[in-house]
C-alpha cells in the first residue's frame, strides 16, 4: 500500500508514523507529486500531524542520536526520486541494528543514503563558498543562488554566525524562496511577483560597483597563465554556478 | 580615485601569487555579536584560479619594494618591474569589503622588505591589530614572520594572526647561499623556533585557562621552491619531515618554480615541474596522514619520486612481500597502505566489515579506486582470479590498462619483453 504526504518533512514523518502504527504490509511512501507508481496499488493521503512527526523524530534520535535524524533530514532535502524508499529502509535498519547501521556500507540503500548525504554536504559547502553578496542602497546584502538541491535550510547558521551585524538575504531563484536575516532574526521569505528577483544595477551602491571591479581585478591578477588548467578550474567551479559569481560574469 | 587602487591591487596580488599557501583552515575563531567573520576550522575556497588553485584569502603584498636581491623572486631589487605599496588603511578596507561580500575567508599578508625588516614587520602586525581591534574582524589572518624581525614584533603578530609563516624557499642552505647571498638558514630558523615555543606555550596555557589569549592558533607553515635548485626529492622530503617533527609545522608547501624572469643564478627550465610538485604533495600526505616514514617513500637507491606512478603505488610495487592485504581481517594501518584506498574508504571498510564479509563490489561502491587496489587486496570473493604478483606487470597494467595490451599488438617500451615466437 502507498501512503502519500504533502511534500514536507513533517508530512513524511507522519506517513512513517501511520505506516508503522497500522502495520501496513509492503509500505511505500510517495510525495504528492505526479503519480509514478503502480496503477493498481491503493493510495491514501496522510494529513501532516506535528505531534506524530515529533514522536518519529524523537524515536530516531533515541536510536541513533541527533546525527542520525540530521542525516535523514539532509537526505530528504535532496529532492531525489528514491528518497522515501532510502529513508524508510534506513529507519528499518535503525530499528534492528541501532545507530551503527548507518556505517554498513555493504547495504546498497545505506550506501545510497551516505552518497546523497555527501552530495548534500558538497552543495552546502559550495554555497558557503559561492554566495556573493551585493550591497543594495537600502543597506541589504543580497545574494542569488540556484543550488542543485534544496540546501537553503542548511546554510543559514553559517551566514548568521559570520555576518551578525549586517542585514542579508540569500534567495533561491529556482525554488522561489529566500532566507532573510535582520535585527529580528532569520526567516524564510518569498518575494512577490512585482519584486524582481534579478538584481538591478541601479539598486546597488557605488561602493558595491567599485568593489566588484576590484574583485575582478584581483581574480585576474592571481592567475598564473603558464600553469593554466581549465579542466581543473571547471571541475572546482562548475559552469552552472558562473552566472552568480562576480569574477566569472 | 579608484584607478590607482585598482592598479596597486593588480601589481601586489600578482607579486604575491607565487606563495602557494592558501589554507584558511586550522583555526577556530568565534565571532562576536557585532563583529565580522569567523574561522570555521575547515577552510573554504571561494573560487579557483584558471590554473586550478584555491582562492581562499585576499593574498597580497603590502609592497613589492625590496632591499633584497633573491634570484628566484619576482620582487628582487635588480628586477625591472612596476613597484607599488598599499597604505595600512587600504589593506584594511579591501579586507573588510571583500569579506562582507563573502569573496574571501580573510587576509594573507606578505611584503617585500622596505627600509628594514622591523619597519616592515611592524606594519604587518599593525594591520592585523587594526582589523581585530578597531574593526572587530574575526576572519582568518595569515601573516609572514619576516626573518630578522625582533621577537616583540613577531610576538605581536602572533597575537592577532591565525597563522604565521616563514618561507625557507630553497631546500638546502648551500643552494640558498648561491641564489640569495643575503640570506641564510640560521636567520630563517630563528623566528621559526621562536614561533614554535610561543605556540606551544600559549596552547598549554589555554588548556588550563579557557580565557587565555590565542597565539597563531592555526600554527605555522613554510614554502619550498622546487626545481630552481638541484636538490633531490629525498632531500626535500627529509627536510619537510624534519620541519614537521622538530619545528611542529602545520604545513610545508611545495612551489614548482615558475621561470618568472631570467636571472643567471637559477637554471633555466622550460616548464614548471608540475608533475614533480604533485608527487611531492602526495608524498607529503603519506608522511602526515598515512603513517609512512621518509625512508619508505624515497631512499638512497631511489632518491627521486617515480614520476609515472604515485608514491603509494610505487611503495607497493617496491615491497611486494607485504601484499596482498585481506580487507576483512587486516589492521587499519595496513588497509591504509593499499594503493587506491584513502582514509575515507579505509574507515568505511573497518566500520562495515563488522556487519559481514566485504566483497569486491562493496569496495568499488564505497569509493575504492579499483583500478589500482585490485592488485593488492583480497576480498570475500572466492572466484577472484589473482594475477600472481609481478610488480612489472602490475605497473604496466595500471599505466596502460589491461585490455589495451591485448587489442593492439604494439611493442611497448615499458612492457616486460615477450619472446616474439612463443
Amino acid at each position: 500500500m502507498i501512503l502519500t504526504y504533502d511534500g514536507t518533512f513533517d508530512g513524511f514523518l507522519t506517513a512513517v508514523f501511520e505506516g508503522f502504527r497500522l502495520r501496513i504490509p509492503d509500505l511505500r511512501i510517495e510525495g504528492d507529486g505526479p503519480a509514478t507508481g503502480d496503477l493498481f496499488a491503493e493510495k491514501s493521503f496522510v494529513e501532516t500531524d506535528q505531534g506524530k512527526a515529533g514522536r518519529v523524530r524523537q524515536k530516531l534520535e533515541d536510536l541513533g542520536g541527533k546525527k542520525t535524524s540530521k542525516a535523514l533530514y539532509r537526505c530528504f532535502l535532496s529532492e531525489q526520486d528514491d528518497l522515501e524508499r532510502v529513508i524508510l529502509h534506513t529507519i528499518r535498519r535503525l530499528l534492528t541494528d541501532g545507530g551503527a547501521a548507518l556505517n554498513d556500507y555493504r547495504d546498497p540503500l545505506i550506501l545510497r543514503l551516505q552518497q546523497i548525504g555527501k552530495q548534500i554536504g558538497r552543495e552546502v559547502h559550495r554555497m558557503h563558498a559561492f554566495v556573493r553578496f551585493q550591497e543594495t542602497k537600502d543597506g541589504l546584502y543580497v545574494s542569488l543562488i540556484e543550488p542543485d538541491f534544496n540546501v537553503l535550510p542548511l546554510i543559514g547558521n553559517h551566514f548568521r554566525e559570520r555576518y551578525p551585524a549586517q542585514d542579508w538575504l540569500i534567495y533561491d531563484v529556482q525554488r522561489h524562496y529566500g532566507l532573510l536575516y535582520d535585527r529580528e532574526g532569520m526567516r524564510f521569505t518569498t518575494l512577490t511577483e512585482s519584486q524582481h528577483v534579478r538584481l538591478q544595477r541601479d539598486w546597488l551602491t557605488d561602493t558595491e560597483k567599485d568593489y566588484q571591479e576590484l574583485w575582478k581585478t584581483y581574480f585576474k591578477a592571481v592567475d598564473i597563465p603558464e600553469r593554466r588548467n581549465m579542466k581543473l578550474h571547471v571541475q572546482h567551479v562548475p559552469k552552472r554556478y558562473w552566472k552568480y559569481l562576480i569574477e566569472k560574469v | 580615485m579608484n584607478q590607482r587602487l585598482q592598479e596597486k591591487l593588480a601589481i601586489l596580488a600578482d607579486a604575491a601569487k607565487y606563495d602557494v599557501s592558501c589554507a584558511s583552515s586550522g583555526s577556530k575563531r568565534k565571532n562576536t555579536a557585532t563583529g565580522l567573520g569567523n574561522a570555521t576550522g575547515m577552510g573554504i575556497c571561494h573560487t579557483y584560479t584558471q590554473d586550478g588553485r584555491c582562492v581562499s584569502l585576499l593574498k597580497i603584498l603590502l609592497t613589492n619594494h625590496c632591499i633584497f636581491d633573491c634570484a628566484y623572486c619576482v620582487s628582487r631589487r635588480s628586477n625591472d618591474i612596476k613597484r607599488a605599496a598599499f597604505t595600512v588603511q587600504e589593506v584594511v578596507d579591501l579586507t573588510m569589503h571583500f569579506y562582507r561580500r563573502n569573496y574571501i575567508e580573510g587576509l594573507f599578508l606578505s611584503s617585500g622588505i622596505f627600509k628594514d625588516v622591523d619597519y616592515t614587520m611592524e606594519r604587518l602586525a599593525r594591520i592585523a591589530k587594526k582589523l581585530r581591534e578597531e574593526h572587530q574582524f574575526n576572519g582568518y589572518i595569515h601573516l609572514k614572520a619576516i626573518p630578522g624581525a625582533s621577537d616583540e614584533l613577531i610576538h605581536e603578530a602572533g597575537l592577532y594572526a591565525d597563522r604565521l609563516s616563514v618561507n625557507l624557499e630553497i631546500p638546502s642552505e648551500r643552494s640558498l647561499k648561491k641564489v640569495a647571498p643575503e640570506k641564510d638558514y640560521a636567520t630563517a630558523y630563528q623566528p621559526m623556533n621562536f614561533l614554535r615555543e610561543r605556540i606551544a606555550g600559549y596552547k598549554a596555557e589555554r588548556r588550563s585557562l579557557k580565557k587565555a589569549p590565542t597565539f597563531s592558533p592555526g600554527g605555522q607553515s613554510t614554502q619550498l621552491v622546487i626545481g630552481a635548485t638541484p636538490e633531490t626529492d629525498q632531500q626535500v622530503l627529509q627536510l619537510a619531515d624534519n620541519l614537521y617533527q622538530d619545528q611542529k609545522l602545520k604545513r610545508v608547501y611545495y612551489s614548482g618554480y615558475v621561470p618568472i624572469s631570467t636571472d643567471a643564478r637559477v637554471p633555466q627550465v622550460d616548464r614548471t615541474p608540475l608533475v614533480r610538485e604533485n608527487r611531492l604533495y602526495q608524498a607529503d600526505w603519506l608522511l602526515r596522514f598515512y603513517g609512512f616514514k621518509v625512508q619508505e617513500i624515497v631512499d638512497d637507491a631511489h632518491p627521486q619520486l617515480d614520476q609515472e606512478v604515485d608514491p603509494k603505488l610505487a611503495y607497493a610495487l617496491r615491497n611486494p612481500e607485504h601484499f596482498p592485504i585481506d580487507v576483512n581481517t587486516a589492521d587499519y594501518e595496513w588497509i591504509l597502505r593499499v594503493p587506491g584506498i584513502g582514509q575515507k574508504s579505509a574507515g568505511k571498510i573497518i566500520s562495515s566489515r563488522r556487519f559481514g564479509k566485504l566483497r569486491r563490489e562493496h569496495l568499488r561502491k564505497m569509493g575504492v579506486v579499483w583500478k589500482r587496489a585490485k592488485y593488492f587486496v583480497l576480498t570475500a570473493d572466492r572466484d577472484y582470479l589473482h594475477l600472481g604478483y609481478d610488480p612489472d606487470i602490475i605497473r604496466h597494467q595500471v599505466l596502460h590498462g589491461a585490455k589495451q595490451k591485448k587489442m593492439t599488438n604494439q611493442l611497448d617500451l615499458f612492457a616486460t619483453p615477450q619472446p616474439l615466437l612463443a
